[in-house]
């Protein structure tokens, strides 16, 4: 099958969806790979670059949508571009069909299979193609270098012979994929960075890539694992108690990144006019759900504007096209996973299987009928789990009880060992003979001293303490030794046979120890 | 001919030397030391007791010594360390054979010397251990005869099981619990059945009883070891371990002997101690591992949803390439795959790449307690960075990358976090807190307690499909 990319055509679009890499691993497939003349080069990859791997690269977009049965794009197609695609071809693209409807249908009316890339589900198996993630992973990233460029000073502290820098302080709102991606950047650039999420089990993450959790204590926090990873929008009590606690922030930080989204509704209203204003002159704020409306007041999508105390808004829609390389290199490999999907025998022959649930997932139109909003995936998602309560710290009071109390239990048992041991070696001795108890002192003695002896062990020698042990329990040789003298012939005979048996014991015992015992070395 | 004070002495020195020669076993440098210990104590305890008052037989006695000693040797030197379970198990066998024989012989001369006694011949010609007895008082030879009771019916149970411990471990038996309809009310019914022998004899009757109580207790040992799984063998070694001290010790009682009293109780109770670790390890009480293998489940395990992903030796290296820090879990598995050398190596060429590789080895892996220790040291794997479970538990969160290496059980979420597995409570290795895991499989089967291991469908691991030897010999060359 012929797999085409034209050249995207929305302003500001750098990505392009083909790198020369992924056509080598789509040709693998058994797939053609076609791409549209200079489709690549705002991304980096000129044409020879393609041309070099083997793609044929068509000179128009209309020849390209023309030739290609599976057209792979970034963006949601334009109307021009809906009006090309002919029956029984695949786009593959970003499409967002719950905010084009319109689309939809005449994608739907023309016949055409669609994949929306943004539909992927959020599955384990799915990672790999979740073009979402590895979108927000490099605004994330992109996003703190966009702060540093406007921010006047280091990130890291530093202390110099011109005097000391203190460290910048960064504010991470929602530790989705992008805000963790920001809090790993930030971090890494020495910054201090403070991270919050109305999920409180994503504070594990958080911690994880070296910020700080602000903990909201409060009842009812939500638990956004059943959302499928994303957060809900929360109750007005809750949401009065997360802005109290940004206010509190706001004079102290110098960088926020606000990442908070909501899936199919306008970005919530987080970062409010008065916070802004609480903030020192130079503080950056870069909005990175702009284009959902933002999370800051003063958001301007596409613009970057400073206010009257100095506060710098960033609100760039196209963090990704900023990084257009990076972007196209990490979509196309989406992209080719997606198709490896959809050619399971590498035979160079599409398999729509609608029984698969990563692609009945992201298809939202095939065969003429639109196939979206699709049924819950079989496997659940994120595997949901929940924060473990704190333990309560004990008292000093309670810990010295506990103690106490575990003294008292053991001296008792101690004690009631030794009354019972006692009773029982008086009885014995009422009924054994002196000569015995003497012997039975040296065994009870030389059992203690086993004891206290073996525990100090090393778990790593106990190969060696077995072995070691099956050497000196060949003492029992002493018996047979003891008795081999007798005139009597089976005393003899059998004593003799111990005596063989013991002597094997003995000398392999010690033999097999010191072999194994010359193995070990030190590094 | 030594004097009886040289042989006391001498005794004495030996149990000291014993002492200190177990008690170096706490590190590895000192213990090359402490064997030597033993040796100096057995050969002192020994030679004291050969040469001294009333010993004869030497044209026997020697030569016998000398072919055992021989024998020993060749052995000790041509066991492979995959192998040491069997070894331990077969010399086991012979400590309790020796013990069986020394308790018949103990009674055959009581019988001897109390019929010399009775026909007023002259107690002149008597051996040591026939003079010793002349000398004792009724109630002496009565307490003689509990002793030889206890030190026959131990012995032969370590006898026969250790035989079969012996054939279970080198695969000449089948692993599998096997029993008798009747279970263990063969046993105990055995058991009981040897009580009223021994309490027949106790009141005078022939020898026969004690044949017949050895053979009770035979079969005792050889169903009893019948009946317990191949994994639950550390246990089991121990356990014989122990026993056959006791074995050493009663037979000591019956010969007045300070020195194997001594050596028995030490040998019982490292054997007792050893099987309480394993235990403990499994989270098992010792009769519940005695008598027999995972009873029946509580409940119903919980479902494991997700899949094994499988991942070629590529993948792994790559992993390992990127890694900083690594953990290697070996266990049965590497042992019957003698994996050990190829692991060693990749060890070898993780570190000197300056990756931080170490090995956590849980108390049960293997067939034998320590037996991983051994068969890495074997391979020439530095013993400072093979950790214990509770020294490495807390660590595998910071770390890159665990292979997990023919073990199963020892890393299995459920024991912690499914109460309704059998294997709950069960300490294991934290494996899953890694950021990746890779396990060298064989297949997709279960371990040994045939329970599901939640561990291959996380997602962080990925299945090395494959024999564990080859999987890692084909990984070294990936690593740079």
């Amino acid at each position: 099958m012929k797999i085409g990319a034209p050249k995207e055509r929305a302003p500001g679009e750098a990505r392009v969806a083909l790198t020369p890499e992924s056509a080598q691993q789509i040709q693998k497939l058994g797939h053609e790979c076609l791409i549209e003349a200079g489709a690549g080069v705002a991304a980096g990859f000129a044409d020879a670059a393609y041309r070099d791997v083997g793609v044929s690269v068509v000179d128009d977009a209309e020849m390209l949508w023309k030739q290609a049965d599976t057209v792979i794009k970034v963006r949601e197609p334009s109307d021009e571009e809906a009006g090309r695609l002919h029956d029984g071809q695949t786009l593959i693209s970003f499409f967002w069909p719950a905010q084009n409807e319109a689309l939809l249908e005449r994608c739907r009316a023309s016949g055409a299979t669609v994949v929306a890339m943004d539909m992927v589900p959020r599955i384990s198996r799915a990672q790999k193609m979740d073009a979402l993630s590895s979108t927000a992973n490099i605004a994330g990233y992109r996003a703190v270098i966009e702060a540093g460029n406007q921010f006047g000073r280091f990130f890291t502290g530093q202390v110099t012979a011109a005097g000391k820098v203190p460290p910048a302080k960064v504010l991470v709102v929602g530790a989705g994929v992008a805000g963790l991606a920001a809090i790993g950047t930030a971090t890494s650039l020495g910054a201090v960075v403070r991270a919050f999420d109305v999920r409180p089990e994503v504070a594990e993450q958080i911690e994880s890539m070296g910020a700080e959790f602000l903990f909201l204590d409060f009842e009812d926090s939500q638990d956004g694992s059943e959302s499928g990873g994303y957060a809900a929008p929360s109750s007005p009590e809750f949401r009065e108690k997360q802005l109290a606690c940004f206010r509190e922030q706001a004079p102290e930080v110098d960088i926020v990144i606000t990442t908070a989204l909501i899936p199919g509704k306008p970005a919530p209203k987080l970062w409010l006019e008065d916070m802004v204003h609480a903030m020192k002159p130079g503080s950056v704020v870069v909005d990175l759900a702009a284009e959902k409306g933002g999370n800051c007041d003063l958001t301007v999508p596409d613009e970057r504007i400073v206010t009257d105390n100095g506060v710098i808004v960033v609100g760039y829609t196209d963090f990704p096209s900023r990084m257009a390389t990076q972007s196209s290199l990490l979509y196309a490999t989406n992209i080719r996973h997606m198709l490896t999907d959809l050619t399971p025998e590498k035979d160079g022959v599409v398999n729509h299987n609608m029984e698969d649930d990563v692609i009945r997932g992201s298809t939202v139109t095939h065969a003429g009928e639109i196939t979206f909003p699709p049924p819950p995936p079989k496997v659940k998602a994120i595997g949901a789990s929940k924060p473990k309560p704190k333990e309560k710290e004990p008292t000093h009071e309670e810990k010295k009880a506990a103690e106490h109390a575990a003294f008292v239990s053991q001296t008792k048992r101690q004690v009631g060992m030794l009354v019972v041991g006692g009773a029982l070696m008086w009885l014995l001795g009422q009924v054994a003979p002196a000569s015995f108890m003497q012997h039975f002192i040296v065994f009870a003695l030389a059992c203690f001293v086993g004891f206290q002896v073996i525990w100090n062990v090393s778990h790593s020698l106990h190969t060696p303490l077995m072995a070691v042990t099956n050497a000196i329990s060949g003492i029992v040789i002493l018996g047979a030794v003891l008795q081999i003298g007798s005139g009597n012939w089976l005393v003899g005979l059998l004593a003799s046979i111990s005596v063989l048996i013991a002597s094997i014991n003995i000398v392999g015992g010690f033999q097999v120890t010191r072999r194994m015992l010359a193995m070990f070395q030190k590094s | 001919m030594l004097g009886q004070e040289v042989v006391s002495a001498a005794a004495i020195a030996a149990s000291v030397l014993f002492i200190l020669s177990l008690g170096g076993l706490s590190n590895q440098e000192k213990a090359k030391r402490a064997v030597w210990y033993g040796i100096v104590g057995m050969a002192l305890g020994v030679g004291a007791t050969m040469f001294g008052p009333g010993i004869g037989g030497y044209g026997w006695m020697i030569p016998m010594m000398l072919i055992g000693a021989a024998i020993g040797t060749v052995v000790a030197r041509k066991v492979d360390m995959t192998e040491m379970p069997q070894l331990v198990a077969a010399l086991h066998s012979f400590v309790g054979l020796a013990a069986v024989f020394v308790g018949w012989n103990a009674d055959l001369e009581r019988r001897r010397v109390l019929a010399a006694q009775l026909a007023e011949s002259g107690t002149d010609g008597f051996s040591a251990f026939a003079a010793t007895l002349a000398s004792k008082t009724p109630a002496e030879l009565t307490f003689l005869q509990v002793e030889v009771v206890l030190g026959v019916f131990i012995g032969a149970v370590t006898f026969t099981g250790s035989v079969i411990a012996f054939g279970k471990l080198a695969g000449k038996v089948d692993g599998k619990p096997r029993q008798f309809p009747g279970g263990h009310w063969l046993n105990a019914g055995a058991a009981i059945l040897s009580l009223l022998l021994a309490i027949a004899y106790l009141n005078g009757a022939g020898f026969w009883t004690l044949l017949v109580l050895a053979l009770l207790a035979f079969f005792i040992g050889w169903h009893l070891i019948m009946g317990i799984g191949g994994a639950d063998m550390p246990v089991v070694v121990s356990m014989l371990n122990s026993y056959s001290g006791w074995a050493a010790a009663a037979i000591g009682f019956t010969l007045s002997n300070d020195l194997l009293i001594v050596t028995g109780a030490l040998v019982g109770s490292s054997g007792a101690i050893l099987s309480y670790i394993m235990c403990k390890a499994m989270n098992r009480n010792f009769i519940n591992v005695i008598l027999g293998g995972f009873g029946g489940s509580k409940g119903e395990a919980a479902e494991i949803e997700g899949e094994q992903v499988a991942i070629d030796t590529g993948g792994v290296a790559s992993a390992l390439n990127d890694a900083d820090s690594v953990i290697i879990v070996p266990g049965y598995g590497m042992a019957v795959a003698q994996a050990q050398n190829a692991v060693s190596e990749l060890t070898r060429k993780l570190r000197s790449a300056g990756k931080n590789v170490r090995f956590g080895i849980h108390p049960v892996a293997g067939r034998l307690p320590g037996h991983m220790n051994v068969l890495l040291a074997e391979a020439r794997v530095p013993y400072d960075i093979v950790m214990e479970m509770d020294e490495i538990n807390d660590d595998f969160a910071e770390t890159d990358v665990v292979i997990v290496i023919g073990s199963n059980d020892i890393v299995n979420p459920a024991a912690q976090e499914d109460p309704a597995s059998p294997i709950a409570g069960m300490p294991v290795l934290k494996v899953w807190e890694a950021k990746q895991v890779f396990v060298c499989k064989r297949g997709q089967g279960t371990g040994y307690s045939g329970i599901e291991n939640p561990l291959f469908f996380k997602e962080n691991t990925r299945m090395l499909f494959g024999d564990a030897r080859s999987s890692i010999d084909s990984l070294v060359p990936m690593i740079d």
